[in-house]
C-alpha cells in the first residue's frame, strides 16, 4: 500500500523550510541594502546603490575596517604560530598527560565570551595598561587558539609519518623532509586554520566590546554603536557588505586550498 | 628518528603559556575581585567579604534573572532540537548529490558576523518588517503585530545563531551509526519507524546531548539577542554583566556575576562529563 505523502518527503520538506527559516533575514539584509529610502524597511520601491556610496564615504567605518582587517590577519598568524605547533606535538608525540592538555587547551571553547571579556579586561586594569590594540589582538588570540588547534588537528591525523621517515631514509636531510615533505603536507592544514582565525576575529563582538575603544573599533563593534540609534539602511548595506566579504573568502580559500592539496598529494 | 621526550613540551610551551597567562589568570582574577569592595572613585579594595555575592540574592531582581537566563536556555536548547534533529537525518540518509553543496550552507551561518544575524531579525520581525508587511498588504491585519522587542525574537535570535551547532553535532552522531543496523532492523520485522525508534535515535543521543549542552552553555553566556532583539524584562544574566563592567564600572559586582554565571556553567558541564564526555563535543566542533 502507498501512503499519500511519504514519511521522507515530509522530512525533505522539513528540511528546505529550517533553510528558509535560517536564511531568510540574511537574505532580507542583502536585499534591503539596494531600498533607496530612508527608512531600510519594506516594501522595496527602486533600487540604489547609494547606501554603499554613502558607506564609502564614511572615515569611521573606512577606519574600523582597516581596523578589523590588520586585526584579523594578525590574530591569524599569531594563533597559528603557536596553535599548530600545539597540534603537531598533541598528533605525533606521546607523552603524559596528553589528554588532559588537549582538553585544557580546547575547553576555553566552554567559557562563555562575556567572562573571557571581563577576565582580560580585569587583568589589563590590575597591570594598570590602558586598553589598546595590543588588548585586542591578545584577547583575539585567546579567543581563537581552540578552534585553531581543533581544525589544525582534525587536518593533521590524515598526515603519515611515513612519507617523513621515507624521504629520511632515502638520504634528505632533516631541513629538506620539512621544506620537500612536511611543509607542502602541512600547509592546508595551517591555511585553514588562519582563515577559520581570520573569521572569528573579523565577526566577534561579544568578548570585543569589552575590550574595543573608540579608537580601536571593529566593524561589528561599530554595527553594535550604530544600532544605538536604529536600523538604517546603512546598517543593510554594512551587513550587505560583510556577509559577500565572509562568506566568499572562505568559499574561495576552500577552493584554493583544495587545488593547492590535490598539486601537492604525493 | 630518535624521539626527544623534551620536544612536544617544546611544542606545547607558547600555547600553555598564553592559555595560562591570559586565560587561567584572569579568571581566577575575577574569582579574587568578586570578594573586593568597591571604592567610590579610584582602584577598588582589597578584600574577602561575600557583600557582593550578598547584594545579588538580597532580593529577588537578580535571581528571577539568573532563572530567566536558565528558561530561555532551555526553550532555545528544546527548540533548537526539533529544528535541527530532522535536518540532521535528511543528511544522514539522503543520496543526493547535492549533499556536500547542503552541508555547507548549514556551516554558512558561522561565517556570517554574529551581530548581523542578530539584527537582521528587526527586518522580519518589525513594525514594519517582511512579516507585517506582508499581513498588511493582504489585509490579514490592520495594524502590524507586536513581534519585535519580547522573549520570542530573543529566541529567534538565539536559534539563528545555535541551530547550525545542533544540527552539526546531531549529524555527527548520526553518521557514525551503521546503516545496515537499520536494514538488520527492518529485515527482522520492524517497520521504518519501529527500526528508527530502536535502532537510530538511540545511537544518535551522544550527539544529542552534544548539541544541547552546547547550546545552553552558549546560550548562558551570550548579552547580544536580549540587547538588541528583546524588551526591558528579557535581560539574561550576561546583559547584567556588561552593564555592571561597561556601564556602571562596579567591577567587584560585576566580577561576582561573572563567578555566579562560570559555576553554573562549571556544574552542568561537570555533570554532563561524569556521563557522557565532553570529547564528542569536540568532534563535531573540528567538522566546523
Amino acid at each position: 500500500m502507498k501512503k499519500l505523502i511519504s514519511g521522507w518527503t515530509l522530512i525533505k520538506l522539513y528540511t528546505i523550510l529550517v533553510y528558509v527559516w535560517m536564511f531568510a533575514p540574511i537574505v532580507a539584509v542583502v536585499i534591503l541594502a539596494f531600498n533607496p529610502q530612508q527608512f531600510g524597511t519594506f516594501p522595496m520601491e527602486g533600487f540604489s546603490f547609494k547606501w554603499f556610496v554613502k558607506l564609502s564615504q564614511n572615515s569611521t567605518i573606512l577606519d574600523a575596517f582597516k581596523n578589523s582587517l590588520v586585526l584579523g590577519s594578525l590574530t591569524a598568524v599569531f594563533s597559528t604560530a603557536i596553535g599548530v605547533p600545539a597540534a603537531l606535538a598533541f598528533i605525533r608525540y606521546e607523552f603524559k598527560g596528553k589528554e588532559f592538555l588537549n582538553t585544557l587547551l580546547i575547553a576555553p571553547i566552554m567559557i562563555p565570551e562575556v567572562i573571557l571579556g571581563v577576565a582580560l579586561l580585569l587583568f589589563i586594569r590590575w597591570l594598570q595598561q590602558p586598553k589598546s590594540f595590543a588588548l585586542l589582538l591578545i584577547g583575539h588570540v585567546v579567543l581563537t587558539l581552540p578552534y585553531v588547534l581543533l581544525i589544525v588537528q582534525a587536518r593533521l591525523v590524515g598526515i603519515k609519518r611515513e612519507y617523513e621517515e621515507a624521504a629520511l631514509s632515502l638520504g634528505a636531510s632533516p631541513f629538506q623532509t620539512f621544506r620537500e615533505i612536511t611543509f607542502p603536507l602541512l600547509a592546508p592544514a595551517v591555511f585553514a586554520g588562519m582563515l577559520f582565525a581570520f573569521t572569528i576575529s573579523f565577526d566577534d563582538v561579544t568578548a570585543t566590546l569589552f575590550w574595543a575603544t573608540a579608537q580601536n573599533q571593529t566593524v561589528p563593534v561599530q554595527i553594535f554603536s550604530m544600532l544605538r540609534t536604529s536600523i538604517s539602511p546603512e546598517i543593510n548595506a554594512l551587513g550587505a557588505v560583510m556577509i559577500v566579504l565572509t562568506v566568499s573568502i572562505p568559499l574561495a580559500a576552500g577552493y584554493v586550498a583544495r587545488r593547492f592539496a590535490r598539486g601537492n598529494t604525493p | 628518528m630518535k624521539e626527544k621526550p623534551w620536544k612536544p613540551w617544546l611544542l606545547l610551551s607558547p600555547s600553555l603559556t598564553a592559555v595560562f597567562l591570559l586565560l587561567i589568570v584572569p579568571v581566577c582574577f575575577v574569582v579574587v575581585y568578586s570578594f573586593w569592595l568597591r571604592a567610590p572613585s579610584g582602584m577598588d579594595i582589597p578584600a574577602f567579604q561575600f557583600g557582593n555575592y550578598a547584594k545579588f540574592f538580597a532580593d529577588s531582581f537578580y535571581p528571577v534573572i539568573l532563572l530567566n537566563t536558565i528558561r530561555v536556555a532551555l526553550e532555545t536548547v528544546f527548540i533548537c532540537l526539533i529544528m535541527g534533529y530532522i535536518p540532521a537525518y535528511f543528511f544522514y540518509r539522503t543520496e543526493s548529490r547535492l549533499k556536500p553543496f547542503l552541508m555547507i550552507l548549514v556551516m554558512l551561518p558561522f561565517w556570517i558576523s554574529f551581530i548581523i544575524r542578530t539584527l537582521s531579525w528587526i527586518n522580519i520581525l518589525g513594525d514594519s518588517g517582511l512579516i507585517n508587511h506582508l499581513l498588511l498588504k493582504y489585509s490579514l491585519i490592520s495594524t502590524p503585530l507586536p513581534m519585535l522587542y519580547n522573549e520570542g525574537a530573543v529566541i529567534m535570535g538565539l536559534i539563528q545563531y545555535l541551530l547550525p551547532f545542533m544540527i552539526l553535532n546531531i549529524y555527527v552522531s548520526l553518521d557514525g551509526i551503521d546503516k545496515s543496523l537499520t536494514e538488520a532492523a527492518q529485515s527482522l520485522g520492524c517497520t521504518e519507524w519501529q527500526a528508527f525508534r530502536e535502532v537510530t535515535l538511540p545511537l544518535s543521543l551522544p550527539g544529542v546531548s552534544a548539541g544541547c549542552l552546547l547550546v545552553f552553555v552558549l546560550t548562558c553566556g551570550t548579552y547580544l539577542p536580549p540587547m538588541i532583539l528583546g524588551g526591558p524584562n528579557n535581560e539574561m544574566i550576561a546583559n547584567l554583566i556588561f552593564k555592571r563592567v561597561i556601564g556602571t564600572l562596579d567591577w567587584p559586582f560585576g566580577s561576582a556575576i561573572s563567578v555566579i554565571l562560570l559555576l553554573l556553567l562549571v556544574i552542568i558541564v561537570y555533570t554532563y562529563n561524569r556521563y557522557m564526555g565532553i570529547n564528542q563535543i569536540f568532534k563535531s566542533l573540528s567538522k566546523g
